[in-house]
């Protein structure tokens, strides 16, 4: 049985290595800063212990205050699982940094974040819509289109 | 001499120019409306790039608007192929959202189906894989032969051939008709011979072996980090299955081995699924007897309100991890649906997979982790 980590405890550890990056977390989830993403990441990915190896889900939600990016990770080594999110405020120009170094998993998948949502990965290596056209107008999983 | 069949472009071949080729989105190897911008240097890849979206329906949006139960039919039309199974996740993830429990009996007919579908798939997969060989028709011939047996039961069950909308949150929408488990038990005692069979023609098939043994090769640490999952991870030598890893439903209760391969090649992709299929028929073979009698449903409010959250359910469909990712406002719609396609991740290592062999090698490699276009676009 996968074992959901506790996120408040993962939250306290990372805070202690990276006082900046405003973790937070509840029973199954961590939030960070979208600045400090890509270190916590790394952080989750490199450490012993955690080696979070696999990357299930990378997507977004549309808050109108906010958009969350999610990343559900798991690892198959200690079959364990944490949801990592983090959020940006600007609605015109959504940067967060790509993870695509760290899972490649998520090269598709940040590209159909950005087809869909509109969130810039900063660091992505082809970052260009997925599903749609070069052109099309707009970003339709976003709740404010249509 | 020859060192092109190696996968190395040897210093000795005729130097080309780089060429673009674009094979699809109509073609025939590519399962439906997928289009490969390939560079070519004669007859070697050199790149490939997957261009995907021609059958987009934008799912995701569309389910914004629609009830927890009216989206269960967007969810045949994902990997149209298993539709059961996807049914089985989608409900899954609801049921787990809004902490609803399923009578015994429900359980069980879901387990019963989700495990014909995943041979099913298995039975297309297998089959088309041969097809990209070059064994035009007849293999899959065969294939279909069983496939047809199961799709009669799943008419005599629900109706439908393709797109069946069985499973409900709750349970599932209809009980069994009586001539159902006698015909399935039949196809259950009859199903090794023919999986044999298969294995007679194929498994040591000199051309199937040449042709896919050392091609494709998924290097274990990569299939890791691209999150492929399903027969692609399990043929790199991941023993890795959610039924067994992180068991849902009923799945604790039945016995059954998780094939591996070990070279993460075509052939181990084909061999895992063929294996698979066996173990299949152990898991009906064991839910059969077990099947108990009562309700195949709970009452569940037709505009079912689930409590504002979030949900990640997961299942361990034919072609891997199929996850829905469900946020709900305490209203009668999700506020977001988002599906977790498994094929679309499993192609994200395919130029590594490619590169450096022919034309007719990026073909099976292609059919060897086993797409469903429905699935990628959604």
């Amino acid at each position: 049985m996968t074992v959901a980590l506790n996120g408040e405890e993962i939250a306290k550890r990372i805070a202690e290595v990276f006082p900046d990056s405003g973790a937070a977390g509840d029973e199954v989830t961590v939030v960070v800063n979208s600045d400090s993403l890509y270190q916590v990441a790394e952080f989750l990915k490199n450490t012993s212990g955690l080696d979070f190896d696999y990357l299930n889900n990378l997507t977004a939600v549309d808050y109108l205050d906010y958009f969350e990016v999610v990343y559900h990770l798991s690892s198959l080594k200690h079959n364990h699982s944490l949801v990592l999110k983090t959020r940006c405020c600007d609605r015109e120009e959504p940067v967060v940094a790509s993870v695509v170094g760290l899972w490649r998993a998520a090269d598709l998948q940040e590209r159909e974040v950005y087809d869909l949502m509109g969130i810039t990965f900063e660091g992505h290596p082809n970052l260009k819509r997925l599903f749609l056209w070069e052109g099309f107008d707009g970003h339709p999983l976003r709740r404010d289109y249509l | 001499m020859d060192t092109l069949c190696g996968g190395i472009i040897s210093e000795m071949a005729i130097k080309t120019e780089p060429f673009i080729l674009n094979m699809g989105p109509q073609h025939p190897s590519t399962h439906g409306v997928f289009r490969m911008r390939v560079t070519l240097d004669g007859e070697v890849v050199v790149d490939v790039e997957p261009v995907v979206g021609y059958l987009h329906r934008g799912i995701e949006k569309l389910a914004e608007g629609r009830t927890y139960t009216q989206n269960i039919p967007f969810t045949d039309r994902l990997d149209y192929l298993a539709s059961m199974t996807n049914n089985l996740a989608y409900v899954l993830a609801v049921e787990k959202l809004a902490g609803i429990e399923v009578p015994e009996r429900a359980e069980y007919l879901r387990i019963i189906m989700a495990e014909m579908m995943r041979i099913s798939s298995h039975l297309m997969a297998v089959g088309f894989f041969l097809n990209d060989l070059g064994a035009m028709m007849t293999p899959v011939l065969y294939m279909w032969r069983e496939r047809e047996k199961l799709l009669d039961l799943f008419e005599m069950v629900c109706g439908q051939r393709l797109t069946y909308n069985y499973m409900r949150i709750g349970g599932v929408s209809h009980d069994i008709p009586e001539e159902f488990l006698p015909a399935l038990k039949r196809f259950v005692v009859e199903m090794p011979g023919f999986i044999d069979e298969y294995d007679q023609l194929l498994a040591q098939n000199e051309i199937v072996l040449a042709r896919s043994k050392g091609v494709g090769v998924l290097p274990e640490e990569m299939a890791i980090n691209i999150a492929a999952s399903g027969p692609v991870l399990r043929a790199s030598g991941v023993k890795w299955d959610i039924r067994r890893s992180d068991p849902y439903s009923i799945y604790d209760r039945f016995d059954f081995d998780i094939p591996v391969g070990s070279a993460g090649d075509c052939y181990d992709r084909y061999w895992v699924r063929v294996q698979e299929m066996r173990q299949s028929v152990r898991i009906l073979e064991q839910a059969i007897p077990q099947l108990p009698e009562g309700e195949v449903c709970v009452k569940v409010p037709h505009l079912l309100r689930p409590p504002a959250g979030e949900v990640y359910g997961r299942i361990e469909a034919p072609k891997g991890e199929l996850g829905f990712y469900l946020v709900s406002d305490n209203s009668i719609a999700p506020y977001r649906f988002r599906i977790r396609p498994p094929t679309l991740i499993n192609l994200t290592a395919l130029r590594d997979m490619v590169r450096g062999w022919k034309v007719a090698d990026l073909i099976i490699t292609f059919g060897s982790i086993d797409v469903c276009l429905g699935e990628i676009d959604r």
